[in-house]
């Protein structure tokens, strides 16, 4: 018997990531309760760590463990927007958590460990990794969803997410086992030679497998039809949690989107297109129209949360190469600005939580200029108004989806871009222009969280306003491998 | 030999009921097993399909769902053993403090 070549160097983020969640629960265990905050600074220590495991790997073009596993520029760049998004949420939480009560160690350690299933997922080559990736990923979001142990809110949210997230899982194991029927292969790189179809009705297999495998996704996407559970349980879930929950697993779904979708099923992409095409209308305009009458702000988030994955759609909709590169650039733009917002948030609610709405930010302009000017940066960003990241991200996704004649689609983006104008601004406009009896309350940031603050706010401007210097258009989907 | 098509059929039978279990039924804990049901279909599926092929990575597969499906079982019952004691419920009717 032959055992497969391991390339250690390859994977090893992903230790580092693996050991170091598993550190953290040591830590937790044996730590008394007012000395875990050490986790939190483990935590990002070991993310910045892995960052540059990533970044020695760069340009690596392999694939190891038998090639079910994929270590390419894509799957890099994935990495490290994972990674970027997580050392944020970290420094989010170190304060939050404090305020909250919910010391308990296991928070880093599941947030690292989501981390870990993100990051095999965008390694995936074959999918039962994705499978086994997707399943990390979401059983220790499940968890954090209900990290309030004593807030039914937080009860709720995570039950919610936890009956929907398994109810997904289902279609994604039939669906799987349907494409594995179809082509006789789990593996990705291996799935587009119609020469595989050997049994009778494999086609039939392969749309069935396909569609459901679909289903799967656009749940973990929070695409329409699939996006009831995302308003109740960002808004049930603690926020700093809401925050991870909004960035991560939805640019996971996009990396495996990409690999089954574009590069498996590539020669399908006929067929594909319009349902894509219509999945992603039907999100975007859920996502906004709904957007516009709510209240609470995480909610709102949540809704906008579903229209951002109707426009990264476009991209499997388009289906080329070039969108899916700028679909990962939108992914680096919307993880900085919708978390750069989701800070602004966390320091607003302070210590009372439970009131998110929006009438609580009247009068932050004018009492605490920075936060508004931050939160007003990361606002018109989500709107996707130049000179933030948040339009070039949509720039250069309606650039690619044009050039391959998609131009209905975009014109449909854009109007959904201008609907979705109103609703941010509501906010800025509560925010300045509003005239309150009462001074708004001080609020206090420590600083990992004006950090993490001052970090959102520069990404958003350098990414918008210099795209193409920091960001990598010419990704290829698979490495090619040995 | 029985066919492929009839395993393939019992199948989506079963996923077909785990997925009007999830969608009618209103205790936690029926909706979860329902869950499982749908999940014990693909597995089903699976194992037809390597059979069919001469591939036995359709069995090692099942196992990797039997490993996940433990997991999620572990959370999930935690999850609804958590909520049982804030609520004194299990009827998903009661879990609505949030509406849009």
């Amino acid at each position: 018997m032959e055992f497969p070549q391991i390339d250690y160097v390859a994977i090893l983020p992903e230790i580092i990531i693996c050991g170091l969640a598993l550190l953290i629960m040591l830590f937790a265990a044996f730590l008394p309760r007012d000395r875990r905050w050490i986790t939190g600074h483990i935590a990002w220590f070991g993310i910045i760590v892995a960052s540059f495991a990533v970044w020695m790997n760069w340009g690596t073009d392999t694939r190891t463990f038998a090639g079910m596993y994929s270590i390419d520029l894509f799957s890099s760049v994935l990495k490290l927007i994972f990674l970027l998004g997580s050392l944020l949420v970290v420094f989010m939480s170190e304060n939050y958590i404090r305020l909250h009560k919910l010391e308990a160690g296991e928070y880093y350690a599941l947030i690292i460990f989501s981390l870990f299933g993100m990051m095999m997922m965008a390694s995936a080559a074959d999918l039962v990794v994705f499978f086994v990736g997707l399943e990390i990923m979401s059983v220790a979001l499940y968890v954090l969803a209900g990290f309030r142990r004593s807030d039914p809110k937080s009860n709720e949210s995570s039950l919610k997410y936890f009956l929907l997230g398994a109810f997904a899982t289902g279609f994604i194991v039939l669906g799987i086992a349907f494409v594995f029927g179809a082509v006789g292969t789990t593996s990705i790189a291996q799935m587009f030679d119609p020469q595989q179809y050997t049994l009778a009705n494999s086609f039939f297999y392969l749309m069935v497998g396909g569609g459901l495998l679909l289903i799967g996704l656009a749940f973990k996407l929070a695409s329409f039809p699939f996006h009831m559970w995302v308003p109740d349980v960002y808004e049930g879930a603690p926020t700093a949690v809401t925050a991870f929950m909004s960035s991560g697993p939805k640019a996971a779904a996009i990396a495996v989107l990409a690999r089954v979708f574009v590069v498996a099923f590539g020669q399908h992409i006929t067929q594909l297109s319009p349902m894509f095409w219509s999945l992603s209308v039907l999100t975007m305009f859920t996502g906004n129209l709904i957007a516009i009458s709510q209240t609470n702000i995480k909610r709102m988030l949540a809704y906008s949360s579903i229209a951002h994955a109707g426009y990264m759609l476009i991209a499997f909709a388009t289906g080329t190469a070039e969108a899916v590169n700028s679909v990962v650039f939108y992914l680096l733009t919307y993880t900085v600005m919708n978390l750069g917002a989701f800070m602004v948030l966390l320091v607003v609610e302070g210590k009372e939580d439970g009131d998110n709405e929006i009438t609580s930010f009247t009068g932050l302009g004018r009492r605490h200029p920075f936060l508004g000017a931050a939160m007003t940066l990361f606002l018109i960003s989500l709107a996707g108004i130049p000179p933030t990241a948040g339009f070039a991200g949509k720039f250069f996704l309606f650039k690619a989806a044009v050039a391959k004649g998609q131009i209905p689609l975009v014109v449909i983006a854009v109007i959904n871009s201008l609907i979705s104008v109103y609703y941010y601004l509501r906010v800025v406009v509560v925010m300045f222009m509003i005239d309150t009896q009462t001074e708004f309350r001080p609020v206090s940031y420590p600083a990992f969280l004006y950090v993490a603050l001052v970090v959102a706010v520069l990404g958003t401007i350098v990414l918008g306003v210099f795209p193409t210097s920091f960001f990598p258009f010419d990704i290829p989907l698979l490495a090619s491998g040995r | 030999m029985v066919p492929l098509e009839y395993y393939l059929t019992l199948s989506a039978v079963i996923f077909a009921i785990g997925v009007l279990g999830v969608l009618t039924s209103r205790n936690l804990i029926v909706i979860f097993m329902s869950i499982e049901i749908m999940l014990n279909a693909g597995n089903l599926a699976l194992i037809a399909f390597s059979r069919a092929l001469g591939d036995v990575s359709g069995h090692a597969f099942v196992f990797i769902v039997f490993a996940v499906a433990a997991a999620e079982a572990a959370v999930g019952l935690a999850i609804i053993l958590a909520v049982f004691r804030n609520r004194e419920s299990v009827n998903a009717d009661d879990f609505n403090i949030m509406r849009w």
